[in-house]
């Protein structure tokens, strides 16, 4: 019987059956021996230092077992490098418990260790802290004037700045037939997974430790860890088989997994340390940013000249930055630019990528600027788009590896009806409401970045691949174990991908959309190496019809390796193995990218989003009844999972243009909707019909699978859609995020 | 009911003030002694070891924490244990019928009804419970009745669908 | 967070006997509020004493004067979806069902629902400034992040909102709340049940620290015919409202005999204004009379920056909300618009 191939099946999630039946384990639900629990105490001033903190009354109650504070803390390297991380952009990272300046508000300054959760809960209620406080800045919008170039790091490699200005933009904007130039203000935001941040420790003597991490990176932890502690890296082994969601936020080593490593060192127990769903909002987020943008257009439509600017916040201690800005002359091949990019160091905790960072917000700029030339055109807003594709990137001077955003447009609009809209805005009526359409392209890098992975085959013809790999609720597991069987050539049932573990081999953290590029090119690697093994064994068996052939004489198939020729001349992994007296056969691969060969490229999945809204005309309440989103992202390896991958990046579409927003007091200094009751995320109310679409897109360019990931192009081209058919309903351009719906009364 | 064999007892605190606590949890019953502060959520994931149900934020606002006690659905984060002694408790470890499983567990992976699967138990039993009380039956009535669940990953679509399906075939 | 003690009791005097001995004692019945604030650190119980056991105020039957008693033990859901609070009280089951989620409502009596503590950002938070948690320390609201705060009846001292949904129904049904203490029983009208903050914002209600609520009567009108409930909110559920309406008319030959209005998630108690409703009697139930009800009923409202569209939402939610009453089946789940 012939195995069908994996790769491009929609394969149910392997560890679906763990995660309906409750049977999943994530990183706080580790029953260990003698478990100790940590609560965290924060900061309450926004910026100074600690005078004193007064834990005697934590301290008298009944199992209360230590407590830590930057006045007993372990003692700790000085040396930045020590604490930067593989997401660590250019400044000097967050030390916890360093010493006693507070930089933010919420920022931990103690950590108390219990017999039970409620007691250590409890007893951080009763530490007393007293501040010397300091003034501090919070507020984007107050301190423009201080924006100023971000510095320059290792970040930069993967988030460049914006390219050097090309052509006269100024001229060409005033020589412009139309233009159109728009502000464009976006809040924070938080990952907010459901799962909170959770750290279990456990002891294991002589230096060695295993944790149980909520994380996106095991081997970053695992790095983190070993040089802040001086702990060999052997000795730290970091597991994080299940996650749940991450979104950006476990990029970084969050502050309690630091907590609870140095409690569990100090007092040489097995501790676990959970932050509350307040201190979610106490660590990265996305940054608040304003843009400005000042598109100029023939009357004909091809658009000439392209502004944007963005100004974002930073921390005072990192320049976190974003890719904001390039994304227009990369869509539009305009022959005069001006890209800027600036940030403001404020008194807040540094940003953090969070799906879709810079792209989710460059778009809405850039689309919703087109889609308002569109109406000054009177050019139907796709027309507008398909009248200034890019059938290369102008910005980089470089072609597209491929770049199927055509057939988004065109597939998107048939299955989403967009030929039958009416123009005009506010023309067509539901009842009490308005009806409105609209849309948006949506860009996402390519990122490629080294992977190593190894696989082995047993006795039983069981193929085991490993990587350090986490799987944070994107389909990695499953979509690994696709990749493994059909690049040896072997059922699925009888592959098993291993993951989540530092001890496994070294994988970048999980984001940008590159897992399934990097890890996966890496698992097909290493599959490809070990069947040269298999081949080179068979080829030592008594009577072997392959002494004789070359590997590309071969097919691995259905679990055997036979001749291309010749099917029936076959020899299965099983029979090999036995042959090899039952001995495993193993391969490993460092995957390594040709960057000279990728760099003479542009690498980009794209996608086009259709919106219908309806807005209550006379209460402003909108809802998104309908949308339709059309991908290209090279091979998709499992329809199933990558269509969910990009109805959440729909979703949080949808929550981003109109429903969440952290709101900061600047007179406190405080985040004040700390809580998943007042930091509204959609409910299931407010999603109606979604639809995903699959362009085919080929790519022998990016990576060993072709496939350039799904995890935030769905986001990208979803929020401008959705301010953009407001608009169409309702003749009102807000291009402030989220669009409340008291805006639009 | 009362399976000697499965019965397991947790002693979590020496303090004398520990409430003695008996709580039938899918047809276990688990005899606890507890703190009278201690949540219903710690002393099913903690005291009971069924980390099945999830505490995604403690305060009543998310759902993961949702169980089915004495057959209404409720958050366990926000009652105490010591208030429900002598519940008959249903936790998503009690869903499935041993190896089987509950034809909406089979829906939600059907429909890829989830991702990081965190807030998925929670999304079961409420829509399990949801089902038993018959006041939701049109999409939009689904859709505002399972409104107290979130979930961050954006699976809302395929878990209604997976309602909807089930929902569907049982009313067949 | 503290540490408490926690008792049972099964008969009302034994109930009122615990907490006028020990004055830092709390009732408990479900739960959902008074949890949620011990665990932010705002509510310290030194004993919580659980009523659940008091069966005599589960109930929910028709009283001697043709109303309905509902049991303050009751459940919301279990008042939501009881069939005389359906067939004859449609209104209130509507708003219950507006709020919190199913689960909450599973859970949550319809004592503790009056109960409810405002969702200002500044009171939940145990850090911050605020009158009604720490008076004396402060309002940051009034110069802060005030978009889900008060227009009407605000004081220098707080401007919190309350955030039921059902008492904006039990309002416009002019309900009256039955307690007891270990002086007797009494009766409060509904009107006279929340307070407005004045210098005393640490007080929500006119409830006495000795005294246990044992039920909600209706009367006999329910507005069975025309009602609707309407709540604005930042998503379609699960979310408390920035605006909400109760209304409920009576008409005859196209005219408005009776008509009760009632608004939340403006004031820090249920919003009513007599004289608007005395305005519409006798007149035709039009979107004309009804803004000029609207405008009696925010009459003196005052914005503080970020909630100033409260005071035209409001308007435009009555006037909805009263057409939407006229057609009761155009109310959708959740208390959304009418399409």
């Amino acid at each position: 019987m012939k195995i069908s191939k994996q790769i491009g099946k929609s394969v149910n999630r392997l560890e679906g059956h763990l995660k309906v039946t409750g049977a999943a384990k994530y990183a706080g639900e580790y029953d260990v021996p003698g478990l100790l629990q940590g609560y965290i105490v924060n900061s309450t001033i926004t910026k100074g230092k600690i005078l004193e903190i007064d834990e005697s009354a934590a301290h008298a109650l009944s199992g209360v077992v230590a407590i830590f504070s930057h006045n007993n803390r372990t003692k700790l390297p000085w040396f930045d490098i020590m604490y930067a991380d593989m997401d660590a952009p250019p400044g000097t990272p967050f030390k916890p418990f360093y010493n006693d300046q507070i930089l933010y508000n919420g920022q931990p300054i103690a950590l108390v260790v219990a017999e039970t959760f409620e007691t250590a809960r409890y007893a951080a209620t009763l530490i007393k802290v007293t501040y010397d406080e300091e003034p501090f800045e919070t507020e984007l919008a107050a301190h423009l004037d201080d924006a100023r170039d971000p510095k320059k790091g290792i970040a930069t490699f993967i988030k460049p700045l914006p390219p050097s200005a090309n052509g006269d933009f100024e001229k060409a904007y005033n020589d412009a037939d139309v233009q159109y130039a728009g502000e464009f203000i976006h809040g924070t935001e938080h990952h907010n997974p459901l799962e909170l941040f959770t750290t279990t420790t456990v002891y294991e003597g002589d230096g060695k430790l295993t944790v149980y991490d909520k994380t996106q990176g095991t081997s970053n932890c695992q790095i983190y860890i070993a040089n802040v502690f001086g702990l060999h890296y052997k000795d730290v082994r970091i597991l994080s088989p299940f996650v749940g969601g991450a979104f950006g936020s476990g990029l970084r080593p969050q502050y309690q997994l630091f907590l609870c490593v140095m409690a569990s060192l100090e007092l040489k127990r097995n501790v676990r340390v959970t932050m509350d769903r307040a201190q979610m909002f106490t660590f990265g987020h996305r940054p608040q940013t304003i843009q400005k943008t000042r598109f100029g257009a023939t009357a004909d439509g091809t658009v000439t000249a392209i502004n944007h600017t963005a100004i974002a916040e930073t921390s005072q201690h990192e320049d976190y930055t974003e890719v904001v800005v390039n994304w227009a002359n990369m869509l539009y091949p305009a022959k005069n630019t001006l890209l800027d990019y600036k940030l403001v160091p404020l008194d807040v905790f540094s940003p953090m990528d969070m799906r879709a960072p810079g792209g989710s917000t460059g778009l809405h700029a850039i689309e919703a600027t087109m889609d308002a030339l569109s109406y000054i055109l009177k050019v139907d807003p796709m027309e507008l788009r398909l009248l200034n594709y890019a059938e290369r990137d102008v910005s980089a001077n470089k072609p597209f590896s491929s770049k199927e955003l055509k057939q988004c447009y065109l597939q998107g609009a048939e299955k989403f009806g967009w030929a039958n809209r009416k123009s005009e805005p506010r023309t067509t009526r539901r009842g009490n409401r308005l009806v409105g359409t609209g849309m948006s392209s949506g860009i996402w890098d390519v990122i490629a970045l080294p992977a190593k992975a190894k696989a082995s085959i047993n006795k039983k013809g069981k193929l085991k691949v490993k990587s350090a790999v986490t799987d944070i609720g994107t389909g990695t597991l499953t979509v690994m174990t696709q990749i493994a069987a059909d690049s040896l050539g072997i059922h699925i049932d009888d592959v098993t991908f291993e993951y989540g573990d530092s001890n496994m081999p070294l994988s970048p953290i999980q984001g940008g959309s590159y897992t399934t590029g990097v890890v996966g090119s890496a698992v097909k690697a290493a599959c490809e190496s070990l069947k040269k093994k298999i081949f080179k064994k068979a080829k030592k068996m008594n009577n072997s019809t392959f002494n004789s052939v070359a590997l590309e004489d071969v097919v691995f198939e259905d679990g055997s390796m036979h001749l291309k020729q010749d099917k029936s001349n076959f020899v299965t992994f099983k029979e090999i193995i036995a042959d090899n007296d039952g001995k495993k056969i193993k391969a490993s691969k460092n995957n390594i990218p040709n960057v000279l060969k990728l760099k003479q490229y542009t690498r980009a999945a794209h996608s086009a989003a259709f919106v219908e809204v309806e807005v209550d005309e006379q209460l402003g309440i909108v809802n998104v009844t309908r949308a339709v989103t059309a991908v290209a992202a090279g091979k998709i390896i499992n329809p199933k999972t990558a269509r969910s991958q990009i109805l959440g990046g729909m979703i949080w579409g949808i929550s981003k243009a109109l429903r969440e927003e952290t709101l900061m007091d600047h007179n406190l200094g405080k985040y004040m909707n700390t809580d998943l009751g007042e930091y509204h995320i959609p409910v299931h109310a407010d999603i109606h019909e979604l639809d995903v679409i699959f362009v085919d897109e080929k790519d022998d360019i990016i990576n060993e699978l072709g496939s350039k990931g799904v995890g935030e192009i769905g986001l990208a081209s979803m929020a401008p859609a959705i301010a953009n058919a407001i608009y169409h309903a309702t003749g009102k351009r807000v291009n402030k995020f989220p669009i409340h719906f008291d805006q639009l009364l | 009911m009362h399976d000697k064999n499965s019965s397991n007892t947790a002693n979590f605190s020496s303090n004398s003030n520990a409430t003695k606590v008996q709580l039938h949890i899918n047809k276990t019953t688990l005899h606890l002694h507890v703190m009278p502060w201690v949540s219903l959520l710690d002393a099913i994931r903690d005291h009971g070891k069924l980390t099945g149900t999830k505490k995604g934020c403690d305060h009543g606002q998310c759902g993961a924490c949702t169980v089915i006690c004495d057959g209404k659905r409720i958050l366990s984060c926000l009652t105490l244990a010591v208030m429900k002694d002598g519940s008959e408790i249903t936790t998503i470890e009690g869903i499935a019928n041993g190896e089987v499983l509950h034809p909406l567990q089979t829906a939600f992976i059907e429909h890829d009804a989830f991702q990081c699967g965190y807030c998925t138990p929670g999304q079961i039993c409420s829509a399990i419970a949801m089902l038993e009380e018959g006041k939701a039956d049109t999409r939009d009535e689904v859709k505002e009745q399972m409104s107290g669940n979130l979930c961050r990953c954006g699976a809302n679509t395929n878990i209604i669908d997976a309602i909807m399906e089930f929902k569907d075939k049982r009313n067949e | 967070m503290n540490n408490f003690t926690y008792q049972k009791v099964s008969n009302p005097n034994d109930a009122l006997n615990k907490i006028s001995k020990n004055n830092a004692a709390n009732f408990i019945a479900g739960g959902t509020n008074l949890i949620d604030l011990w665990k932010y650190n705002l509510a310290h119980p030194k004993t919580l004493v659980d009523i659940n056991g008091l069966n005599d105020y589960k109930a929910i039957k028709e009283d001697d004067h043709g109303g309905l008693f509902l049991g303050a033990l009751a459940t919301n859901s279990d008042t939501a979806y009881h069939k005389l609070v359906e067939e004859r009280y449609p209104l209130l089951s509507k708003a219950i069902l507006a709020g919190a989620s199913a689960q909450i409502r599973n859970s949550a009596s319809n004592g503790g629902n009056l109960l409810q503590r405002t969702r200002c950002y500044y009171f939940y938070d145990a850090s911050s400034p605020c009158n009604k948690r720490n008076p004396g320390s402060g309002c940051p609201a009034k110069n802060g992040l005030n978009r889900i705060h008060a227009i009407l009846g605000t004081s220098e001292d707080c401007i919190a909102v309350f955030p039921s949904d059902m008492c904006i129904a039990l309002a416009a049904l002019e309900a009256v709340v039955h307690v007891k203490s270990p002086d007797g029983e009494r009766e409060i009208e509904f009107s006279n049940f929340h307070r407005l903050p004045g210098d005393t914002p640490e007080l929500d209600n006119n409830l006495k620290e000795n005294e246990l609520i044992t039920g909600i009567s209706l009367p006999s009108e329910g507005f069975a015919e025309n009602y609707s409930y309407l709540k604005l909110r930042d998503r379609n559920s699960y979310a408390f409202a920035l605006v909400s309406v109760a209304t409920g008319m009576v008409l005859e030959n196209n005219k408005i005999t009776k008509i009760r209005i009632a608004l939340g998630g403006i004031a820090h108690k249920p919003w009513r204004v007599v004289a608007a409703e005395e305005f519409l009697v006798d007149k035709s139930p039009t979107e004309e009379n009804f803004a000029s009800a609207a405008n009696m009923i925010l009459k003196g409202a005052k914005g503080f920056g970020k909630n100033d569209f409260k005071i035209e939402l409001s308007k435009r939610a009555i006037v909805r909300n009263c057409i939407m009453a006229l057609d009761p089946e155009s109310q959708r789940p959740g208390a959304q618009p009418s399409l």
